[in-house]
């Protein structure tokens, strides 16, 4: 686990909708999912993600319900509500709108200005 | 919300609590169990694999915290978390729990006191109709142009008043139910007093307007349900009932609302009659009379819609002002203040008493508080490891600070329910309470809810107060520094926010303690200044013939017959009548105009002097023990058919005639031309109250003017007791249907140094509540720097240093805080002492006893306060502590 980065702030959320939007998830599922998607680029304290699941569950974002793991362990699993859909969507525009602006200011070289 | 309803949803939230807690539980078990699984698969053994899942999963407490915020509304279950671990907290210093609720409940307590106290006389309107807009033509110390005559004038003229009613002091009256009678003290009211207040009977009726025609023909009394209660026994069927007053028949034909009880918030009647009745009965003197200022004693109203008070007090004036051009040689115009009815012309002398209390009353809780937040900060520091290995566990500071100030809040809620129900007695006395005996006064107090929400602020804003300095200790704290090196290794610097509070609260302690010091001293003295007269071996027998149905002739006549009875008690060296009050009772004196024979225009303002005027019997001065300077004393011999003479004071015969050897065999005229020469002159005195200046005086001969109410003086050496008595069955031997008020000439100065005697009162209070806070302050913080030094001072005495230096060391730092804030507390006393000189007479800061009695008490205070600790510093044994650790 050597060259990880870790999180901007507010991004655990983004990645949390992104993991979830590919389908109903269990909180270590999510953990799997955002570890694979980032090809374990990505740093994610394990205890620190349930906190942001619960806000994200309060704000109506997405929605819980108690099920069964592929391993056959009881297990909560998480999906995305409608709100949560539109919200996804939105984060996405304006993270990728962020990251375009960011590289493009960073790639100028010296005879461009 | 109603109470089964709110209790139902605190429940909800517990159980909700409770299960929430399950759930988060079950998912990361679950959790740990899919990532075990894992790590299994990976070919790991199954506790292996468990174990490692859980170090990877992190601090669990610490999620399942973050995770119940998340889910938010777990306010209420944070809160009594903090609550449970406050108790437990605070039963494990049951000393410090105990002192630092004890200091607070005195200084909540102090403070609702007082506060009651000016919801009552000040915050409370008047129990009558639209209070707000109810203004009056107040009574005042200086002479007036109110009399009945003129009141008439100025409800007739003016323009701002609905309607303008009057009210007179009753004398004392005695009341004849046809069993016994009783003394009662009641208002002569205006026909329209009832109606211009707009209040309405509980029984029967008022009297009004239409009831009054002309002198004495409206002989009905309406009584306070107070009265009512005690002396008719709440029978419904006194309305109708005749009643004698002064022997005169009175038909009872109403009883007040309960709680009514006129317009004065510091005084409840008996009852009420007419005005227009009250010559009858003996008070008020001459209705007919312009120049009476004894007839009305305030008037009020209320302001028409859209009347500002100042358009009300020039409309007074200027009324007034016409009565003074009408009739000039009866009315001296005087710039009228009118004022809200309630506290007549003590307003302003109330309330700047009230508000100077409340600024005491205020620093005695900011001593406190700045003496517990001292406490707080030390505890807090005591407890550093405690909080550094909660915050290594992963307890946010907001946490901590928010269980801390859970404390300081249990703290002050259980100090300021502690006080509050202090306070509440303590009212509950004081609204009983007759500070002076015969007159029907009483302060208003009753606690209410707006004490209780009073209480509850204050104890909340404390809390703040105190509970917010170990704010930065907190905040700055490094856990990993306290656990690894302890909490006593790091030394403070110099000077802390510790020492700054110990030096602020010692200072306001020792003002107060200099205030109280200045009032004491000042009480003191004006016990023992120059009056004028001796109140020393003396008895005052009131008697008012009107209550016995004397009138004309017989009044003078036996005025003298008592005299001289009285004189005749063995034991009794001399007697002498004074009409009216004597000097400084019931702070009561009567002014009068004088001119020089030369002024023939006999208008107020052309008067030479405004003397307090007596009418006394011969004899009155050796009875009052007032020396003759020159001259001679008045005589039986001057009575009506001789020329009228007087006797005056230093102060007289030297405005008017340039020296006391001078003055005598010359004459000076009243107001009504009368030619009055003076024969003799007396010494300087006080007359109405104690901090007057040096006023004139006159004295006529009683003969010569007749009134019937008066006082007469007999000086004594015999048991008061006993002279008492006997003078009681003297009376009763010339006239058994005469009472007779008899009472020591001191008691009745209670009333003229009443100001200074409840000023001192308060003031001693205070100053003892600041000694006591400044005795645990300087106790905490030196018991505090000695338990925190005593290993230091172990090493010390192991390396040879003497008693002396070890109690240097120990104690030299709160000794010094001690100098500087008694030092800075003593100036600032010194410099709020000149307030109290308005009230206490004769009190001045400027007084070495006070400055060296300032200073030996806070050496005393300082010496208690560090005994202890002293002690334990002397006593440390450098081989055990030194063992230690």
């Amino acid at each position: 686990m050597g060259d990880q980065a870790q999180l901007l702030p507010g991004t655990l959320d983004l990645l949390i909708l992104k993991a979830v939007s590919l389908g109903p998830l269990h909180g270590y599922g999510i953990l799997l999912r955002i570890g694979q998607i980032s090809d374990s680029a990505l740093l994610i304290e394990q205890g620190a993600l349930y906190p942001a699941l619960f806000r994200l569950v309060r704000q109506g974002l997405m929605k819980a319900s108690w099920g069964t793991s592929e391993n056959n362990r009881k297990a909560k699993f998480y999906e995305l509500t409608a709100a949560g859909r539109k919200r996804f969507r939105e984060e996405t525009e304006s993270w990728n709108r962020l990251t375009a602006a960011m590289s493009a200011a960073l790639a100028t070289r010296a005879e461009e200005v | 919300m109603n109470l089964a309803g709110y209790l139902g949803g605190l429940k909800a939230k517990f159980l909700r609590r409770a299960e929430s807690d399950a759930e988060i539980d079950a998912e990361l078990r679950s959790h740990i169990a899919l990532r075990a699984d894992d790590l299994e698969r990976g070919g790991m053994a199954r506790a292996e694999a468990e174990r490692r899942a859980r170090i990877e999963l992190g601090g669990r407490e610490k999620y399942k915290e973050e995770m119940h915020e998340a889910l938010g509304g777990n306010f209420m279950s944070t809160l009594m978390q903090d609550v449970r671990f406050s108790l437990r907290v605070l039963r494990k210093s049951p000393g410090f729990t105990v002192a630092a609720i004890v200091t607070l409940a005195l200084a909540i307590g102090a403070n609702a006191v007082v506060f009651g106290v000016m919801d009552g006389l000040i915050l409370r309107p008047l129990n009558v109709p639209h209070a707000e807009s109810l203004y009056g033509v107040p009574y005042s110390n200086n002479p007036t142009w109110q009399s009945y005559p003129n009141y008439v004038d100025l409800r007739d003229r003016n323009r701002s008043f609905e309607d303008l009613a009057a009210f007179n002091f009753s004398l004392g009256a005695a009341l004849d139910t046809g069993k016994d009678a009783e003394l009662a003290n009641g208002f002569a009211a205006t026909g329209n007093y009832f109606d211009a207040l707009g209040v309405h009977p509980y029984l029967g009726r008022f009297f009004h307007a239409s009831d009054q025609q002309g002198q004495n023909s409206a002989a009905f009394i309406v009584l306070t349900y107070a009265y009512w209660h005690s002396r008719f026994e709440s029978d419904r069927n006194v309305v109708g009932r005749t009643v004698l007053l002064n022997k005169h028949p009175y038909m009872i034909i109403g009883v007040a609302q309960p709680g009514f009880q006129g317009t004065l918030q510091f005084v409840s009647p008996d009852y009420w009659v007419p005005i227009v009745n009250q010559q009858e009965l003996g008070g008020g003197g001459d209705p007919n009379d312009r120049s009476n200022t004894g007839g009305v004693f305030e008037s009020f109203g209320h302001l028409k819609p859209g009347v500002t008070p100042a358009q009300a007090m020039a409309d007074v004036d200027a009324v007034s002002a016409y009565l003074e051009k009408t009739y000039p040689k009866q009315v001296a115009h005087q710039k009228t203040e009118i004022s809200r009815v309630g506290l007549s012309a003590f307003s302003s002398g109330v309330r700047a008493f009230v508000a100077g209390l409340s600024l005491l009353a205020g620093l005695i809780l900011l001593a406190a508080c700045a003496n517990l937040g001292g406490l707080f900060a030390a505890r807090a520091a005591d407890r550093g490891r405690e909080m550094a290995l909660r915050l290594a566990l992963g307890a946010t500071r907001k946490r901590i600070l928010r269980q801390l100030m859970t404390e300081a809040v249990l703290v002050s809620l259980c100090g300021g329910a502690a006080g509050l129900i202090g306070s509440m007695v303590l009212l509950r006395k004081l609204s009983t309470w007759q500070p002076i005996t015969g007159a029907p006064i009483h302060l208003p107090v009753s606690p209410d809810a707006k004490l209780y929400w009073f209480a509850l602020g204050l104890a909340l804003l404390s809390a703040f107060l105190f509970g917010i300095v170990p704010v930065r200790q907190v905040l700055r704290a490094n856990p990993y520094e306290i656990v690894k090196a302890g909490s006593t290794a790091r030394q403070g610097r110099s000077v802390t926010v510790r020492d700054v509070l110990l030096v602020v609260q010692i200072a306001i302690c020792a003002v107060l303690v200099t205030s109280s010091l200045v009032a004491v001293r000042g009480l003191m003295r004006s016990l023992h200044s120059d009056f004028g007269f001796d109140p020393g071996n003396t008895m005052l027998a009131g008697v008012n013939l009107a209550t016995a149905g004397y009138s004309g002739d017989q009044v003078p006549a036996m005025q003298r017959r008592l005299i001289d009875a009285l004189g005749t008690i063995p034991g009794v060296e001399a007697a002498g009548m004074v009409n009216g009050y004597p000097p400084l009772v019931y702070t009561a004196g009567t002014k009068v105009s004088v001119f020089k024979v030369e002024t023939s225009d006999l208008k107020p303002a052309n008067a030479a002097a405004l003397p307090y005027r007596y009418d006394i019997s011969p004899g009155y001065f050796a009875a009052a023990g007032t020396s003759l300077l020159a001259g001679r004393d008045l005589l039986w011999g001057d009575n009506k058919n001789a020329p009228v003479v007087a006797v005056v004071n230093r102060n007289f015969a030297e405005k008017i005639f340039g020296s006391v050897v001078n003055a005598i065999g010359r004459s000076y005229k009243l107001q009504d031309g009368t030619r009055v020469e003076v024969v003799g002159v007396v010494e300087n005195g006080k007359y109405q109250v104690l901090t007057e200046d040096q006023q004139p005086a006159i004295f006529l001969n009683y003969l010569q003017s007749p009134v019937s109410p008066g006082y007469i003086v007999v000086r004594s050496k015999r048991d008061p007791q006993q002279l008492a008595a006997a003078m009681r069955n003297k009376v009763r031997e010339l006239d058994s249907g005469l009472t007779s008020d008899i009472q020591s000439w001191n008691s009745l100065l209670q009333t003229v140094l009443f100001p200074s005697r409840v000023a001192t009162m308060a003031l001693g209070v205070l100053g003892m509540m600041g000694g006591m806070l400044s005795i645990t302050g300087i106790f905490g913080m030196a018991a505090y720097s000695v338990s925190k030094r005593l290993k230091e001072l172990g090493i010390r005495m192991a390396l040879g240093a003497q008693r002396g230096e070890v109690l240097r060391t120990a104690l030299g730092k709160a000794v010094k805080l001690l100098g500087i804030g008694s030092a800075v507390g003593l100036v600032l006393g010194i410099l709020a002492s000149r307030v109290l000189g308005y009230i206490v007479y004769q009190a001045t800061p400027r007084d070495p006893l006070v400055l060296g009695g300032v200073v030996a008490a806070m050496a005393l205070l300082g010496l208690v306060a560090t005994w202890i600790p002293a002690q334990r510093a002397l006593a440390v044994d450098p081989m055990v502590l030194l063992r230690e650790e």
